[in-house]
């Protein structure tokens, strides 16, 4: 799940991380009200959204003067802001965060994740703050410094040294930085954080420690212990659809093409995919409805599927194991027939009870074209495209 | 031969009240697994199908039924915990199902394993079976396999299932299937299992399914063009995945443009692999494998 930066920036606050003043707003009378409020020479109005690369698609903008404030919330307020991470449509903007201006000597990079490698929360500290820290983790490597957190014992201040030595940091910055990341690790493991992320970083003229952005997500699997941060989530930000498929205990995520794919289990349905690509057709999603493919499931899949406008065809690909392909093959018919569906139909059934299964899609009355193997399922769910 | 469990495998199932738990356990039990016991606490002193004895701790039912594997259906809160309950017990093998462990979780239990003689196997995976020794641990459908001499291993559950019925259809049995699961934190590792099948005499080929994410299956083929001497195919779901999305397994993801099917696929090839361009070919790309090798398939 993720939250916005504002938000995550709460939760530092609470674990004692460092952050700069700020204020949320919704309107550009208030952002003009909270930059007098802040009272600094500047202020900066910071679109909220659950994206990345707000800076450089223009929703950051520094503000001379509370009226500019006003004037710049005015204009990032309700547009449609595209970054790398939005795709071509853009978010829209809803929420301003105005934060008070520092005196700013550096920034640097550092976040914290899960190192699958070696099964440890890691923190990642480089130089190269306020950049893409994937071009640099590209391009200079040996740029990144990395501690590896024992969780036996937690994060070592000797880490935060030699972290903060690594940095080229001095005097009262040292402890100032171990203080941070000590209380950062916190905050990490006491809301089950999938990704803690400040970039930028920044040390101030006066040699103390801040993080100037914020960027949390956090383990799904670990929400259930975590309502404070539940609360914080904003369904404005998410798919509809796959917020809906939630409800439905179905893995759902929407893709660009126009073969709509339903499929039991997350590997086979990502090979679905892969195969409806390898045959020259687009897939118009993901979608995984579990081991236990129950009537209920699937027509909630197929409700899914074609809320999607894009969706020309359904390609369904069920590998029947505890579950026989049988009783899959009516929860297909009768979902079919519940939903009324218009478009053409291509099922792929396998496992236990496999010819039963098969009898009973054939004489459902409805037109379903059945395949024998997953390509041959793909190649006739294109070729449904263009008949 | 095989790898892991075999005919002397003797099964604990933790969570054996629970409804995943006590279904799976009875169809083990019907292939023919033997199971000797299972755990939940405050039902210790019962019979599970008025037969295997129930405890409330691992410690008790492996003293008292010599039990030499377990498998664990506790839901995801505890899951970790009855983890490290069945290591701290001495438990050999832990095959954990349960899908949905937060990942805090599964780092603490990861380190607790650390120095311990156990090996865990997932969490959120199918398990592990052996047709020629009738042991089957977990959730897969026994009757789609066949005794034999391919190993199969990989993240994904249906894919293993897709593996071994095109196996079985072109007559070629298992040795063993293994599950290692799809989340980011698990016991074992593609290399652990491919040691185990290179070292195994009845293994003659192996075929390996990864998927995106992390880089398990980079490091595999790695150590595979260094050290494997048998055939292997092998197969990586999520060539079409967007970035920056979780593909319902909590490990499935690109991320900061790392984990891509094409590197996999890249690596895989250059260490020797034969891959399989899409999963309705995996038992054809295998016997291609044999084939190159000079082997009959």
């Amino acid at each position: 799940m993720k939250i916005h930066e504002y938000q995550g920036k709460q939760i530092f606050k609470k674990y004692g991380v460092p952050v700069p003043r700020g204020i949320v707003v919704r309107s550009a009378d208030d952002a003009e009200k909270a930059a007098k409020e802040l009272g600094t020479k500047v202020t900066v109005v910071k679109a909220q959204i659950h994206a990345g690369g707000r800076g450089k698609g223009g929703g950051v903008k520094l503000a001379k003067s509370p009226a500019e404030a006003r004037t710049i919330a005015s204009q990032i307020l309700g547009m449609m802001l595209k970054t790398v991470q939005t795709g071509p449509e853009g978010q829209k903007v809803q929420t301003l965060y105005i934060e008070e201006g520092l005196d700013i000597d550096k920034e640097f990079y550092l976040g914290v994740t899960l190192d699958r490698a070696t099964s440890r929360i890691t923190f990642m500290a480089s130089t190269e703050g306020g950049v893409e820290i994937e071009e640099v983790a590209e391009k200079h490597p040996e740029k990144i410094l990395r501690e590896a957190v024992d969780p036996a014992v937690g994060f070592q201040p000797f880490q935060g040294r030699k972290l903060a030595y690594g940095l080229g940091l001095s005097g009262d910055s040292v402890n100032a930085f171990v203080k941070f990341c000590t209380a950062l690790y916190r905050a990490y493991m006491e809301t089950d954080a999938a990704l803690a992320e400040i970039n930028p970083l920044v040390r101030l003229k006066d040699g103390s420690i801040l993080a100037l952005d914020s960027k949390m997500t956090f383990d799904d699997n670990a929400l259930y212990r975590q309502k404070e941060v539940v609360e914080m989530r904003d369904i404005a930000e998410e798919d509809e659809r796959e917020a809906k498929a939630k409800e439905f205990d179905l893995a759902y995520i929407a893709l660009s093409g126009n073969i709509g794919c339903m499929v039991n289990g997350a590997g086979l349905a990502m090979a679905t995919m892969d195969t409806i690509k390898l045959v020259g057709g687009e897939p118009a999603n993901f979608l995984d409805v579990g081991g236990g493919a129950t009537k209920e499931k699937v027509t909630a899949a197929f409700k899914l599927i074609l809320a999607d406008p894009a969706v020309k065809a359904v390609l369904v690909n069920i590998f029947g194991g505890i579950m026989k392909c049988d009783v899959i093959a009516e929860g297909i018919v009768a979902a079919a027939k519940e939903v009324q569906l218009k478009i053409p139909l291509v099922v792929r059934l396998e496992g236990t009870n496999v010819e039963l299964g098969k009898k009973i899609l054939a004489n459902s009355g409805l037109k379903i074209t059945p395949a024998d193997n997953l390509r041959q399922a793909a190649e006739k769910a294109v070729a449904a495209l263009k008949s | 031969m095989s790898i892991l469990v075999n005919a002397e495998t003797r099964l604990l199932v933790q969570g054996i009240t629970g409804s995943a738990g006590s279904f799976h356990a009875k169809q083990c039990m019907e292939y023919g697994t033997n199971l000797v016991a299972g755990v939940t606490p405050g039902k210790g002193g019962q019979l599970f199908e008025g037969k295997v004895p129930i405890f409330d701790t691992v410690e008790q039912a492996m003293k008292a039924t010599g039990a030499n594997a377990s498998v664990v259906f506790v839901p995801p809160p505890f899951a970790a915990d009855s983890i490290m309950e069945a290591a701290e017990a001495k438990m050999p093998l832990v095959i954990t199902i349960t899908e949905g462990i937060p990942v805090n979780d599964m780092v603490k239990a990861k380190r607790y394993l650390q120095g311990t003689g156990t090996r865990l196997i997932g969490p959120n995976c199918p398990g592990v079976i052996t047709p020629g020794g009738k042991c089957k641990i977990g959730i897969m459908p026994g009757h789609i396999h066949k005794p034999g001499r391919i190993g199969v291993v990989s993240r994904s559950g249906t894919l293993t299932y897709e593996a071994v019925f095109q196996l079985t259809s072109l007559g070629l049995g298992q040795s063993t299937a293994v599950g290692i699961g799809g989340d980011p934190v698990n016991g074992t590792n593609f290399i652990d299992v491919l040691k185990l099948f290179n070292d195994d005499p009845e293994t003659d080929a192996v075929i390996m399914i990864g998927e995106i994410g992390g880089s398990a299956e980079e490091e595999a083929a790695a150590w595979v063009q260094a050290n494997f001497k048998k055939p292997i195919a092998g197969f990586i779901a999520g060539a079409s995945a967007p970035p920056g999305k979780r593909m319902g397994h909590a490990g499935a993801i690109i991320a900061g443009g790392k984990g891509t099917a094409a590197e996999k696929v890249k690596a895989m090839s250059a260490a020797g692999y034969v891959m399989a361009a899409s999963p309705s070919e995996l038992g054809t790309t295998l016997q291609e494998a044999m084939k190159r090798k000079g082997m009959k398939a």
